[in-house]
């Protein structure tokens, strides 16, 4: 278990103050100036150095993804953006750093601002997240008032935090949705190229960042990058707030180091699964965009990107949801599929009318009322849906479906012949169950 | 996708204004956008307006696209589009907003949305006897350690029980003042019972910062006007601004010249005209045309020379704006009644 003296977000429970004055107390702020000093280039170098991996749910190399911006400006300014439309469902990690730890957002903004040339950060909140967006932007203004940013601060780097926020669209977490929010529009994504690096935020070079993968780098460059690539393995490096939710004992968002095996994770933090590891049905490790894995392939699983891999899943937000052997495993995906019919955005059709279609399907699935061959033409549909839409929701959509028919299929099977057998004791068969 | 749809006109209130406190914050909001973006502050001056008065009215569409300039449709859009903007009147004392989504879902919010139908209302939306309770089912509300949870206006209410549910619908029906947050014995998102990390205060150097000096104000005034000109100047020139396509019947040199001589005597509210907004009215106005006379009277030539320069092909005609405007000049809002059979506008 990673050490309390290791831990980046130290007031996560808000055992102390989230204001300036303890964030001061817990070492945030200091030594800010010399690493602005030191350059764009020192910044990007050592957040590269450290590993950092985009915690948004790619995984992208944050330090890779700064170097994108523009060395030298062409006269458009520089943006950074911070995603804080944390959505996705299992995820609250943002939500505690927002609320208990802002200070660690503010300065990170900075510093990231540096790195990228920007004067300018806007950070996206969720619309739902009212009292973490009042906290933050507290923060911001205690920030302010100490003259730690804004301009002629003490960091000798002008620099403008916006808190901005959105009313309720998921999709406004893929990155160019959320740029075409922040310009005041409906969030629907934008076709890339052109990437944001070349032309977002008002037309200028944007760099968008996860709430997380900003929030960690101040911590990153005071104690060195080394330290930060000393954590986890190899390519899957450093600390991670882990959100468990569902059927374990005592579900909590917590911080720890990537590559711990999944056992560890749930038994150490979270009291174990509902009823032994012997009730443990499913479990989806990175929020609801991934495929569900079996129970028994989980408990010696690695909790880091190429862990997940290797179990047919991913890590995304670091999201796990647990399902125990009481769960109706075809429901449970079947919400998740109205889920992503309700915030498609409708501007790809495969998206707007696959994710209604699967849906449809998976409620009668979830009766049993359908006939065995529409297994595979809805896996069929998933395969049409992946890969052709602008963003990844429709993706998104489709991997939870491949995974309940890759890993669960004898379950669906099961209750279709229920359903049939059911029909025929009543007498009344309907003519879509009798095969 | 939802389809949504405003109020029926029934319900919807004759007009909207912010108060002089939510006046102030629009006015701050707007001007934390660059200069020419102030389309940016659409979602936070809706939720502003959500927040006053309960639910967002068609008027108050049509008074946020007049703050920000932005044409009708775009802000209509926008309202439409996001989920969390209230389109028909909700309870007044609290709509519930259960998260109803798998990690809520797997936790019992099932069961909570059976309280809810049986204490407020079967349907969703629609408001108890009393016009004081409504409930809604949500996509995820992002605390999902903490489920099942609901909202209700700004504040979350996690690790929820039916019978617990019960209580609170209760306490708000009879205007009490309701616990927020975990409804168990728990510090926020940290487990129960108590936390399992964090339990050694992790040494770190306090940080001593150089008291500010009488900075304050200045970095106050930053702080609620960030938005230097030197930026909005700076991104001008590269950003792409939509001009309206100049056609050949406009000569470029008087691109911006009026077309008309603007006639003597008041200014009509060519608003009235279906299919002219605010915006659409500045841009006639510039052109020379203040009257619903001149609109009557437009030549063929005249309305190809008027399409050109507002940029929409064909749409004087479409909406037939010269008969619009013979009537409205003729008797005003009576006579356009009398022939078109319905309000103007």
């Amino acid at each position: 278990m990673l050490s309390d003296q290791d831990r980046i977000f130290t007031n996560l429970y808000n055992q102390g103050d989230w204001g300036l004055k303890g964030a001061l107390s817990r070492g945030s702020w200091s030594q800010t100036k010399s690493f602005i000093d030191r350059g764009r280039d020192w910044i990007t170098d050592e957040v590269k150095s450290s590993g950092l991996r985009g915690r948004g749910g790619a995984g992208f190399p944050t330090g890779l993804k700064w170097s994108f911006m523009p060395k030298v400006s062409d006269g458009r300014p520089h943006y950074l953006v911070v995603n804080a439309d944390e959505s996705e469902p299992g995820t609250c990690k943002d939500r505690e750093i927002m609320r208990h730890d802002p200070h660690h957002l503010v300065e990170g903004c900075l510093l990231a601002g540096r790195a990228m040339d920007a004067h300018h950060a806007y950070i996206y909140v969720r619309g739902e997240f009212v009292r973490e967006r009042e906290a933050l932007q507290a923060a911001v203004d205690q920030a302010y008032d100490a003259n730690l940013i804004g301009k002629n601060n003490v960091h000798g780097w002008d620099f403008d935090i916006i808190v901005h926020h959105g009313a309720g669209a998921y999709i406004c977490g893929e990155e160019t949705a959320l740029l075409e929010s922040l310009e005041g529009k409906k969030g629907q994504p934008r076709l890339k190229p052109p990437f944001p690096a070349g032309m977002g935020l008002y037309g200028c070079p944007t760099t968008v960042n996860n709430v997380e993968s900003i929030a960690v780098v101040p911590e990153i460059l005071r104690r060195g990058g080394s330290w930060f690539a000393g954590l986890g393995r190899e390519n899957n490096t450093g600390s991670k707030l882990f959100c468990v939710s569902g059927h374990v004992n005592t579900p909590a968002t917590f911080e720890e180091e990537m590559g711990i095996p999944f056992g560890e994770l749930i038994d150490k933090h979270c009291g174990g699964i509902r009823g032994g590891w012997d009730n443990l049905l499913a479990v989806i490790p990175g929020g609801s965009s991934v495929p569900c894995v079996p129970g028994d392939k989980m408990r010696d699983a690695i909790m880091d990107f190429d862990g997940l891999r290797d179990v047919g899943s991913s890590l995304g937000t670091a999201a796990v949801i647990v399902m125990d052997k009481s769960t109706d495993i075809i429901a449970a995906i079947a919400r998740l599929s109205a889920f992503y019919k309700h915030e498609s955005c409708g501007q790809c059709t495969p998206c707007r009318e696959g994710t209604g279609w699967m849906n449809r399907v998976m409620e009668r699935m979830v009766r049993g009322e359908a006939q065995k061959r529409e297994i595979d033409m809805l896996f069929e549909v998933t395969k049409q849906v992946e890969g052709h839409t602008i963003c990844a929701l429709g993706d998104a959509a489709a991997w939870p479906i491949q995974g309940l028919i890759k890993n669960f299929r004898p379950v669906i099977e099961e209750r279709i012949d229920q359903y049939t057998h059911n029909a025929k004791a009543d007498g009344a068969v309907p003519s879509i169950a009798a095969e | 996708m939802s389809v949504r749809r405003l109020a029926e006109d029934q319900v919807q209130p004759e007009g909207f204004a912010f108060n002089a406190e939510n006046l102030k914050w629009a006015k701050q909001t707007i001007a934390k956008y660059p200069e020419g973006r102030q389309q940016s502050a659409v979602i936070p001056l809706l939720m502003r307006a959500q927040d006053q008065d309960g639910w967002v009215t068609k008027r108050c569409i049509e008074h946020v696209a007049d703050m920000l300039e932005m044409p009708y449709i775009r802000v209509l859009e926008v309202a439409t589009f996001y989920t969390q903007f209230q389109l028909k009147p909700v309870g007044t004392k609290a709509h519930i907003q259960v998260c109803g989504t798998t990690p809520c879902m797997l936790r019992g919010s099932e069961d909570l949305i059976k309280v809810c139908k049986s204490k407020i209302n079967d349907k969703p939306f629609e408001t108890n006897a009393s016009g004081t309770l409504s409930w809604e089912e949500v996509e995820c509300l992002g605390a999902c350690v903490n489920a099942p949870m609901m909202m209700v206006f700004k504040d979350t209410y996690e690790d929820l029980t039916p019978e617990r549910l019960e209580e609170i619908i209760n306490e708000f029906e009879a205007g009490k003042d309701v616990k927020v947050g975990p409804q168990i014995d728990r510090q926020f998102s940290a487990p129960e019972g108590g936390m399992v990390t964090l339990t050694e205060v992790p040494t770190r150097k306090e940080t001593k910062v150089a008291k500010a000096p009488a900075k304050r104000a200045p970095a106050k005034a930053a702080a609620s006007k960030p938005k230097a000109t030197k930026a909005a100047k700076a991104e001008a020139p590269k950003v792409a601004v939509k001009k309206p396509v100049a056609k050949a019947a406009v000569k470029p040199a008087d691109a911006n010249a009026p077309l008309f001589d603007a006639p003597a005597g008041d200014k009509d509210d060519l608003k009235l005209i279906s299919g002219v907004g605010p915006v659409l009215e500045r841009k006639l106005n510039e052109l020379g045309i203040t009257q619903f006379a001149q609109v009557a009277k437009l030549t063929k030539k005249q309305i190809t020379e008027v399409d050109d320069r507002l940029s929409f092909k064909g749409r004087i005609e479409r909406d037939d704006w010269k008969a619009q405007a013979k009537a409205l000049a003729k008797g005003g809002a009576e006579e356009y009644r009398k022939v078109f059979g319905k309000d103007p506008r």
